[in-house]
């Protein structure tokens, strides 16, 4: 045999092994992809799909309320959850890092993680018992008589919120705490040297050196929250829709594929938006 | 001072791991409730939505639906991400980064949109929706980490051992899978597992490609539309348990036995 003869026979077999898994994708991912994308340029008549292309989607989107609104009622929940989240993980992820004796702290982090091993459906249902008009909240406050009348706690945006931040206080405590005991003694210690009090040093020193773990953290958190259709759907109540369930919607009793391609796209654009603006901070940040 | 901020620490920690744990606690608790009602007061303890659970046909399906998707299609996923993984890091293909790049893609986009693609398309092919469908996508979305996962174990100081056990006349085949395989079989298992997890939990693509036959998520969501239930507590909680024990298990066989996948 010749030397290239062994190497076309190499090659033959290189793809052999590797053709099944780019088939399956191709097949099934990219294919159904870029059909997607076409759809959302098409129109629907009746129940069928129509290849004409069109814009009528995309501009639907920015002239219809209910779809803008979606949008922006997203970013808003994903915004605030984000804040809230971060501001609650970060102390969390200092004190397993910093106060817990090191032998502890993994079991502190995967007691952190147990209550997510419940399915995600169940854990949106279970807030639904704390948070709902009769839930847990609402009968202790009223029992020990600090409400009168039951909170409005599920059913709109501050239920949403909730079942978000309770997840995502979870994700970023883990992110958080990874950055923090990457840290270097040294720094505190350099700093302590130089006059710096507990409070100058976690402000001047360690803050910034964990800003990168907490901009991942909520990065994911972002991307997460805003694809999100089962907590909104099941704590959010039918008043503000997201722009998840304004696609789902679109599927369901109208079986509008087109629209639901367009906003799906809008919605991917976001999130690459914020994967961009995010890669390009962290660059800043390393140069 | 010290003693003050340790307190206030223990507190602030105390808070969360309570807001954390507050809605299984309550779920577990009244999936128990001797009533209609899953909510306080509580009222007894009884086991009988537990029995309502279990002789529930629809939801047994659906639970033996979800074990046998989820396990056939990690399967597939392994298999698949292991052998391209093999032939990317053992051989040289054209446009190696750009292929990678496709196998790993659908990682990046919402499942969503997969499930949505996947969708339109089988509308269009005419293929039924069944658990077959759902299977096809939870590949789609786990093969990209498979990949990832064992591709990331292939180093180089496996390529000596292959050479040795070719050299004493294995077969391809043999190299693969009586060589390569056993020793990135922790890394294997560890995609596997986490690929059973996904597909376990996975709801939205589950949701748009089945129909009649369905996985457990999807057959809990359609639980809730009765509103507060103390049978969903119970499966709920049953769904928590079995999560619990896979974990334990994967710990104990996958990380602690072997070590750390690399």
């Amino acid at each position: 045999m010749t030397a290239t003869a062994l190497e076309r026979a190499e090659r033959r077999k290189a793809w052999a092994f590797a053709l099944p898994g780019l088939l399956w994708t191709a097949l099934f991912f990219l294919v159904p992809f870029a059909y997607m994308v076409a759809i959302s340029f098409w129109t629907r008549q009746g129940r069928e799909i129509v290849a004409t292309w069109t814009l009528d989607n995309y501009v639907a989107f920015f002239q219809k309320a209910h779809f803008f609104k979606g949008l922006v009622v997203s970013l808003e929940i994903t915004a605030t959850v984000t804040v809230i989240s971060v501001l609650l993980a970060y102390p969390l992820a200092w004190i397993i890092a910093e106060r817990v004796p090191k032998k502890w702290q993994r079991f502190a982090l995967v007691m952190a993680i147990l209550p997510f091993w419940t399915s995600y459906v169940v854990r949106s249902y279970s807030w639904l018992l704390v948070l709902s008009k009769g839930g847990v909240v609402n009968q202790t406050l009223l029992s020990i008589g600090i409400i009168a009348e039951p909170l409005e706690l599920s059913a709109n945006r501050t239920g949403t919120v909730i079942g978000f931040v309770h997840f995502f206080v979870m994700l970023l405590t883990l992110t958080i705490y990874a950055n923090l005991i990457q840290l270097s003694p040294n720094y505190r210690r350099a700093a302590a040297d130089l006059g710096a009090n507990a409070f100058q040093t976690f402000w001047h020193v360690v803050l910034p050196l964990t800003l990168p773990g907490i901009m991942v953290g909520a990065f994911l958190t972002f991307v997460l929250c805003i694809g999100d259709y089962i907590t909104p759907q099941i704590l959010g109540g039918n008043n503000e829709l997201v722009l998840p369930q304004v696609i789902m919607l679109q599927l369901g009793r109208r079986a509008d594929f087109p629209m639901a391609a367009a906003l799906s796209l809008v919605l991917m654009a976001v999130v690459t938006l914020a994967y961009i603006a995010c890669a390009r901070w962290l660059k800043m940040e390393r140069t | 001072m010290r003693q003050l901020s340790t307190a206030l620490a223990a507190l602030y920690a105390g808070l969360i791991y309570l807001f954390i744990f507050l809605p299984v606690v309550v779920l577990v608790l009244f999936s128990f409730q001797d009533g209609t009602l899953p909510v306080p007061p509580l009222n007894g303890l009884t086991l009988r939505w537990y029995e309502a659970v279990f002789s529930d046909g629809k939801l047994m399906a659906a639970l033996g639906n979800s074990l046998l998707v989820a396990v056939i299609s990690s399967a597939v996923a392994c298999i698949l991400g292991f052998l391209a993984a093999y032939a990317f890091a053992r051989y040289t293909l054209p446009a190696s980064a750009l292929l990678r790049g496709l196998i790993v893609a659908p990682m990046t986009v919402s499942t969503l949109i997969i499930g949505l693609g996947l969708l339109s398309m089988l509308n269009v092919t005419g293929m039924r929706l069944s658990l077959v469908t759902v299977g096809i996508g939870h590949v789609v979305i786990n093969l990209p980490l498979c990949f990832a996962i064992i591709y990331a174990s292939m180093g180089g100081h496996q390529v000596n051992i292959e050479r040795a056990a070719r050299d004493l006349g294995a077969k391809d085949w043999q190299v693969m899978l009586l060589v390569t395989a056993p020793m990135l079989l922790p890394s294997i298992l560890a995609a596997f597992f986490l690929s059973v997890t996904f597909s376990w939990d996975e709801f939205i693509v589950a949701f748009l490609l089945s129909r009649f036959d369905v996985t457990l998520p999807v057959e809990i969501w359609s639980m809730l539309r009765s509103g507060l239930d103390p049978k969903t507590n119970a499966i709920g909680s049953v769904v928590f348990l079995i999560s619990v024990v896979f974990l334990v298990l994967m710990e104990l066989t996958v990380f602690r036995k072997t070590g750390k996948p690399s």
